[in-house]
């Protein structure tokens, strides 16, 4: 089984890297962007079988190491790699 | 005062501070490393800057979990005190010793020079030796721009753990926030090096106070 984390700051938190991007976005003239956002895509490959469980484990993996609650939420999708 | 410093895989001013301590204390320092389960019998521990684990995830991330880390906390709620300087604020703040997070400075750069700073609350164990007038010690980093939600800002300030403050923000900290107190006041993360300020060669021994003050606060 397969998971998907996407980690993002959470809104209010500014992303200098993101707001460096628009900024050159509109430099080379794409004058419609109005703002970027960027998040963290980490694929995890799992020995596990059970989806719930499965879930539950990546969950304790972003609340404890992945992700950082003070300034980032995250998503998790599973799909099966086989 | 019985001290030691914590080097993790990437920490690069570890041997920095062990000489700033043993300089300022008068006494050797315990060198720890963060594999290590057990502190030695310590008043204060030292986490270093440098860039633990390459700042892979996220600064500090990954030297948060590490083994000796949980010893740290058994070291805090027993009563010791803990100084992270740098890399070693990033990794209080991501082990959740201190509050807020450490994100890309403002602006982008890796700031590399000496700052002014305002002493914000010199009755703490780590400040008492100031005065009044401002400091300057040298700071270099790339990620160092406290951010922390409005709730927590108040209480910090509400409750006076906001210990440094910029006078010219380097990388767009909140509320100025060069360095932050726990709620008990024996745990200080600061982005700047007192620990490269302690010998007029350095250019500034605007550091010294510092470890003289844990020293008043401590004993000999």
């Amino acid at each position: 089984m397969r998971a998907i984390v996407t980690v993002r700051f959470k809104e209010g938190v500014l992303d200098p890297e993101a707001v460096a991007i628009a900024r050159a976005l509109k430099g080379l003239g794409f004058e419609e962007v109005r703002a970027v956002r960027r998040e963290k895509r980490l694929e995890l490959d799992l020995d596990a079988a059970e989806p719930d469980r499965a879930r539950e484990r990546v969950r304790a993996m972003c609340e404890e190491l992945l992700a950082n609650p003070v300034i980032e939420t995250y998503t998790i999708a599973l799909e099966n790699d086989r | 005062m019985r001290a030691a410093v914590i080097t993790f895989p990437g920490s690069n001013c570890d041997r920095d501070l062990v000489v700033a301590m043993e300089t300022c204390f008068g006494r050797p320092v315990a060198r720890v490393w963060h594999a290590d389960t057990e502190l030695p019998p310590v008043d204060l521990v030292g986490l270093p800057g440098g860039f633990s684990w390459g700042d892979y995830l996220r600064c500090g991330a990954i030297a948060a979990r590490a083994p000796i880390m949980a010893a740290v906390r058994r070291h805090v709620a027993r009563g010791g005190y803990v100084l992270g300087i740098c890399n070693g604020f990033q990794i209080l703040t991501e082990a959740g010793l201190l509050p807020g997070a450490l994100v890309r400075n403002r602006d982008l750069k890796f700031v590399c020079r000496p700052v002014r700073l305002l002493v914000a609350n010199r009755n703490s164990s780590f400040t008492s030796a100031y005065g009044s007038e401002p400091i300057t010690l040298p700071v270099a980093h790339h990620d160092g721009n406290y951010v922390i939600d409005p709730d927590g800002l108040a209480r910090l300030e509400d409750e006076g753990r906001i210990a440094f403050r910029y006078l010219d923000n380097p990388n767009g900290s909140m509320a100025d926030i060069a360095g932050v107190l726990d709620r008990s006041g024996r745990v200080l993360g600061m982005m700047p090096h007192p620990e490269r300020a302690v010998d007029p060669l350095l250019g500034s021994e605007d550091g010294k106070p510092l470890f003289a003050s844990l020293l008043a606060a401590i004993g000999g």
